[in-house]
């Protein structure tokens, strides 16, 4: 058995339904992510989790003990919050010791914890200031520190590097996951932000309109998304539109050129339109391989990015974007040049039929 | 340029004559008492009144059981209004304005209807029962301040994020609202504190409706009877009513250096 599971868990505000038929099941020590676009319901799921909202129907369990009706102070469950919630009349110190001092611990242990949780979130020297004297970056850790000084059974965090900028967010999502690993918590961490989700997760949950669209590794969810939603909403995505031509053996053509997927296109018949999806990095500019698929268009832009260079290149009504590394020794294609891009027959992601439109 | 700055300036001369010059005659007469030279006479003779001593005890000590049963009703409330029930917030705002509306005097026979000796509640038959009940009345006169200084302080921080925060840290009610909330409106809850002390130190139609030995009806008295005390007890309230504002600007600096706003 899971160590937290969630049962076809559901929430509705009135009318109006924001989770629908949740269903996950997290083992000990698992980093699991809530990804989705804002409103998807990622945020409502986890105050679910954390007692702050109570279930329209559902059933939440941690450790085998269900807790779906238990007050949010009953739970043992750790949070930390996008906008850190220090209590500005206590000191750093106060903060981590807070959880322990409502439990009732004697004085002595509870400075041997902070101690070690400041030492744990790199932050020694702090105990006695106060939160507005630190960093926003600082003052999450501390938040982070407090979260996990009362040893919860599960660490949920909501967004908790939004608030900080693009440098120190992507320091500190390295630090957490550390962190975690460390000391083997079971973490539930919510962002809107694929890269985070994608860089720091054991499995990520992707999420739409209270929907789960997809649950899989980031590996899994990256290179074989299931709904074209999950393509599109995880990294970058070229769609491109197309006739069948033989759906049995995945022939289709694009612009009137030719190519073939590796599965077939699930009983669509000939002559009519589907959507094929590609992703940047699984397009190159050589020429194609024995068996590859290969496109003659035209260049139609290209953005010099740094170490990678990203490519357009139009064939008629479709376009194509492409990553290439960047090498000093050969320049990249100038714009208007005729090219012949290639791509792998399993490259080609075939989107749910009912949503290409 | 010259011209355009006078105008200013006459205003404000004109407004602190207004207010300064009356207060100025009132000390210069208190102190006229010994015929012929300055005198602290009319000080020394009010300081010296035993009913002077018993009736400003009496009404500091409701001014402090106002302040603790007003803090104790307002604190809780503004903070559910805040936390569950910002619909309701108008509703209150309301409500808590009301003494501004209803005059005193309303309320006390409305109390005297209520709670005389031949009602279901004679609460007027006995002393002590008579302070509690001048107690509820002060609170209610002061609700609108107290009210307001509140709900400001808990709108200046995150009440539900931290609530929730403190939650799930293993923390009940009583411990958030005592550990967590109040000391974050310290500020606030102390200065509404001071203002209900101002007003109750002042207030005369209750008391002496209820017939208690309050501070106002005291100086009422004296007022209407002797000619260089009641110039000397006026400065002396406006001076315990200025304490009471310096006081709530200096714990306001205090706090805010501190521990400022994040
Ligand atoms: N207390 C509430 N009452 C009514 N509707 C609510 C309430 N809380 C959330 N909602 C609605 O539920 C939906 C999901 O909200 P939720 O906060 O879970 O989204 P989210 O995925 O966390 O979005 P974001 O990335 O913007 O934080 C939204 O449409 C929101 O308007
Ligand atoms: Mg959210």
């Amino acid at each position: 058995m899971a160590f937290l599971e969630i049962d076809h868990l559901r929430k509705a505000f009135g009318q109006i339904t924001v989770v629908e038929d949740f269903n996950l099941a997290i083992e000990r020590g698992e980093f699991v992510s809530f990804l989705g676009p804002s409103g998807c319901g990622k945020t409502t799921t986890l105050r679910m989790v954390a007692g702050f909202e109570s279930p329209t129907s559902g059933i939440i369990r941690i450790d085998g003990k269900d807790v779906t009706e238990a007050k949010p102070n009953q739970r043992n469950v750790g949070m930390v919050f996008q906008s850190y919630a220090l209590f500005p009349n206590m000191t750093i110190a106060e903060n981590v010791g807070f959880g322990l001092k409502v439990a009732g611990r004697p004085a002595g242990e509870i400075k041997t914890r902070v101690e070690e949780m400041l030492a744990l979130i790199k932050l020694p020297q702090v105990g006695g200031r106060y939160p507005y004297q630190l960093s926003g970056g600082q003052q999450q850790r501390v938040a982070l520190a407090r979260a996990l000084a009362i040893k919860p059974k599960v660490l949920l965090l909501d967004e908790p590097l939004s608030a900080l900028d693009a440098k120190i967010r992507v320091s500190l999502r390295q630090e957490i996951r550390q962190i975690q690993r460390e000391l083997g918590i079971t973490a539930i961490y919510v962002t809107h932000d694929q890269e985070e989700a994608l860089s720091i997760s054991d499995r990520i949950v992707v999420m739409s309109q209270g929907r789960m669209e997809q649950v899989g590794t980031p590996f899994e969810i990256y290179n074989y998304p299931r709904t074209r939603f999950v393509a599109s909403f995880v990294g970058t995505l070229n769609v491109l539109k197309g006739q069948v031509v033989d759906a049995a053996a995945g022939k289709v053509t694009i612009d009137g050129q030719p190519i073939a997927s590796a599965s077939h296109l699930n009983g669509a018949k000939p002559g009519e339109a589907c959507s094929i999806a590609l992703r940047p990095e699984a397009v190159s500019l050589t020429d194609p391989t024995s068996g590859a698929n290969s496109l003659q268009g035209m260049v139609e832009e290209v953005s010099f990015l740094g170490s990678v260079v990203r490519i357009r290149v139009r064939f008629g009504e479709n376009a194509i974007s492409l990553d290439t590394f960047n090498k000093p020794s050969v320049a990249p294609p100038a714009w208007g040049t005729k090219v012949t891009v290639s791509f792998a027959r399993d490259a080609l992601l075939v989107l749910d039929g009912a949503e290409a439109a | 340029m010259k011209r355009a700055r006078i105008g200013p300036w006459i205003a404000l001369t004109l407004g602190t004559l207004y207010f300064i010059v009356p207060l100025i005659a009132t000390f210069e007469f208190s102190l006229r008492m010994r015929r012929g030279e300055y005198s602290f006479d009319a000080y020394r003779v009010v300081f010296a009144d035993a009913r002077f001593q018993a009736t400003f005890g009496y009404s500091s000590l409701l001014a402090l059981a106002t302040i603790i049963v007003g803090v104790l009703l307002v604190v809780p409330t503004a903070y559910w209004v805040n936390l569950r029930l910002p619909k309701l917030r108008p509703v209150i705002e309301f409500i808590t304005l009301l003494p501004l509306v209803i005059p005193a005097i309303v309320l006390v026979f409305g109390y005297l209807r209520l709670y005389n000796s031949e009602s279901w509640l004679p609460m007027t038959g006995h002393e002590q029962a008579t302070d509690l009940l001048l107690t509820f009345g002060y609170v209610t006169l002061a609700l609108p301040y107290m009210y307001r200084a509140v709900d400001n302080g808990l709108r200046a921080i995150d009440v539900r994020t931290l609530t929730e925060a403190a939650q799930s840290l293993g923390a009940g009610w009583p411990t958030i609202l005592f550990r967590v909330i109040l000391p974050n409106v310290r500020v606030a809850v102390l200065s509404g504190a001071f203002l209900t002390f101002a007003i109750v130190i002042g207030e005369f139609t209750m008391a002496a409706l209820l017939n208690r030995p309050a501070f106002g009806p005291y100086l009422q008295l004296i007022g209407a009877n002797r000619a260089y005390e009641p110039s000397a007890l006026a400065i002396i309230a406006f001076a315990v009513t200025w304490a009471c504002m310096g006081l709530i600007n200096l714990v306001g600096r205090g706090a805010r250096t501190a521990a400022p706003a994040p």
